[in-house]
């Protein structure tokens, strides 16, 4: 049952899981799942670059994830829309523009499905040591902004006047999910990857008095969804991303129920 | 005073928006160890002026310069996000890495230490406005920027987180900038009195200001001689760029 294959994906999954849940924190406090998605579209145009110039996919989507980034900022600065019409906006044709790419690279034979919704189980050693080494440089970078990002969070005003810098550490987390996206797109596909930002931390919510046990039941969340999403995936014949992302919709619906009271008695 | 003294200077600072000035022409400093208290009626300008002097907005009119970072500031209006988790210690580790004690004995000045693991979202008005005081002077900071700090505050405990204030100032030697709409305190702990109105009225001692007409005008004649009844008349209003036109 243990094939070489499958241990890759596991231990694949897990190190996305370890990231997306403190960053997926994030996402749910300041409000930014349709932001996740915005940077998850634009990936797709990532992958088609990487592949029109034989460049490596998780930089290639880390380069055009954090320029729109950059350039929905600027849109911010010069137009009067709303942010969502903005995010919608460069979400929609950014995924548009690389499907278009995608019609001219008639001699590369792509798997749109596994771009969409991952391919984990096709997860190389390449990619092991992009996702752990990414990974881990991410979790570090995010320790470091951690005060001045939390505090915005709460309070930007707060956190402006008592001199911490909270427009640096909004520009630094932006580059962090858009490193985020580019590690992880192989695992759960372009369109799935906010759900497993978001999902693991909203059962986390369910279950946390305290910002840090939310990040902590949002990583244990994450594992779980890996772990149940795989073996569910290998024992049904399912798509793995998916399998992953519905596992974890399962664990939030339990934390609606009776878990709530039995880990608060514990504390 | 010497100029090494002074934590936050304003030269004639103003703010603009949509057209519209805010506040305009504000020139004041606040020093090591002082309280300079902003008065005025509502809409004049005073939580603008409090936001400048902490460098949150970015394109003011005049010179500001801040000669520290060690800040602790009392916004008069904060809304929390409840998709937060936070409890009165989490909130108390906001901006500074504070030692367990340093927290009790901030949270014990203010008279919440009972609440310390209490959620931000189950506290009263009054009781929440305690917590922003005591996580405002926990970090023991240079300058401390409070906007209406006890609003919402019970009558007994106004009193004493007032006392609290300026013995505050006192102890650290900080400089305070108090906002306050509660002259009989203003005048009687402050050093220095900034009367706003869209611009600064008058400035100065708190006897100089209670003489002075242009207060008078503003807050009543009555203000001036029992320094307690608070009651503004509008003498001018102001067009639309700032400039004062008379009624």
């Amino acid at each position: 049952m243990f094939d070489d294959f499958f241990i890759r994906a596991l231990v694949a999954g897990i190190g996305v899981a370890i990231v997306t849940g403190p960053l997926g924190c994030f996402v749910v406090w300041r409000r930014l799942s349709y932001f996740g998605d915005t940077l998850a579209h634009s990936a797709l145009l990532g992958v088609t670059m990487a592949y029109s110039f034989q460049f490596n996919i998780a930089i290639s989507v880390f380069l055009i994830s954090s320029l729109i980034a950059l350039i929905l900022i600027k849109l911010q600065k010069r137009t009067n829309l709303p942010g969502d019409a903005l995010l919608g906006l460069l979400a929609h044709s950014s995924l548009a523009v690389g499907l278009v790419v995608i019609g001219f690279l008639t001699f590369i034979r792509f798997d749109i499905m596994g771009l969409l919704f991952g391919d984990i189980l096709a997860v190389n050693v390449t990619d092991l040591l992009i996702i752990w080494f990414g990974g881990g440089l991410i979790l570090l970078v995010l320790k470091i902004i951690w005060k001045p990002l939390f505090a915005s969070t709460v309070n930007y005003e707060l956190a402006e006047a008592e001199g911490l810098n909270p427009d640096r550490a909004k520009a630094i987390f932006t580059i962090l999910m858009a490193a985020l996206i580019a590690i992880s797109i192989k695992m759960v596909g372009l369109l799935l990857i906010t759900g497993m930002l978001i999902i693991p931390a909203a059962m986390a919510r369910n279950l946390s008095d305290s910002p840090f046990k939310m990040v902590l039941f949002s990583i244990i969340g994450g594992l779980l969804s890996v772990l149940i999403g795989l073996f569910s995936s290998l024992e049904f014949n399912t798509p793995s991303g998916p399998s992953i992302i519905a596992a974890a919709l399962f664990l939030f619906i339990l934390s609606l129920f009776r878990i709530k009271q039995s880990i608060q008695l514990k504390n | 005073m010497s100029s090494e003294n002074i934590l936050v200077k304003l030269d004639k600072a103003g703010l603009k928006q949509n057209n519209k000035w805010l506040v305009k022409g504000v020139t004041l400093q606040v020093e090591k160890g002082k309280i300079v208290t902003l008065i005025g009626p509502n809409g004049s300008g005073k939580s603008t002026t409090a936001k400048i002097a902490l460098g949150i907005y970015k394109n003011i009119d005049g010179n500001v310069e801040k000669y520290t970072n060690k800040v602790g500031y009392v916004p008069q209006k904060i809304s929390i996000d409840w998709t937060l988790p936070l409890r009165v210690n989490d909130f108390m580790l906001l901006t500074e890495n504070l030692k367990d004690d340093e927290i009790n004995n901030a949270l014990f000045l203010t008279g919440v230490v009972h609440l310390k693991n209490k959620n931000l979202g189950t506290l009263s008005g009054g009781e929440f406005q305690r917590v922003l005081l005591a996580r405002a002077i926990s970090k023991k900071p240079d300058l401390l920027v409070l906007d209406e700090p006890v609003q919402g505050v019970d009558f007994t405990g106004e009193i004493a987180l007032y006392e609290l204030i300026k013995d505050i100032s006192e102890k650290l030697n900080c400089g305070i900038l108090l906002i306050s709409h509660d002259l009989h305190t203003v005048m009687s702990a402050t050093d220095h009195v900034v009367c706003l109105n869209g611009h600064v009225c008058c400035s100065g001692s708190p006897k100089d200001v209670a003489r002075n007409n242009e207060y008078k005008a503003l807050f009543g004649e009555q203000a001036s001689q029992t320094l307690s009844l608070y009651e503004h008349k509008h003498d001018h209003t102001h067009d639309h760029d700032g400039e004062i036109k008379k009624n």
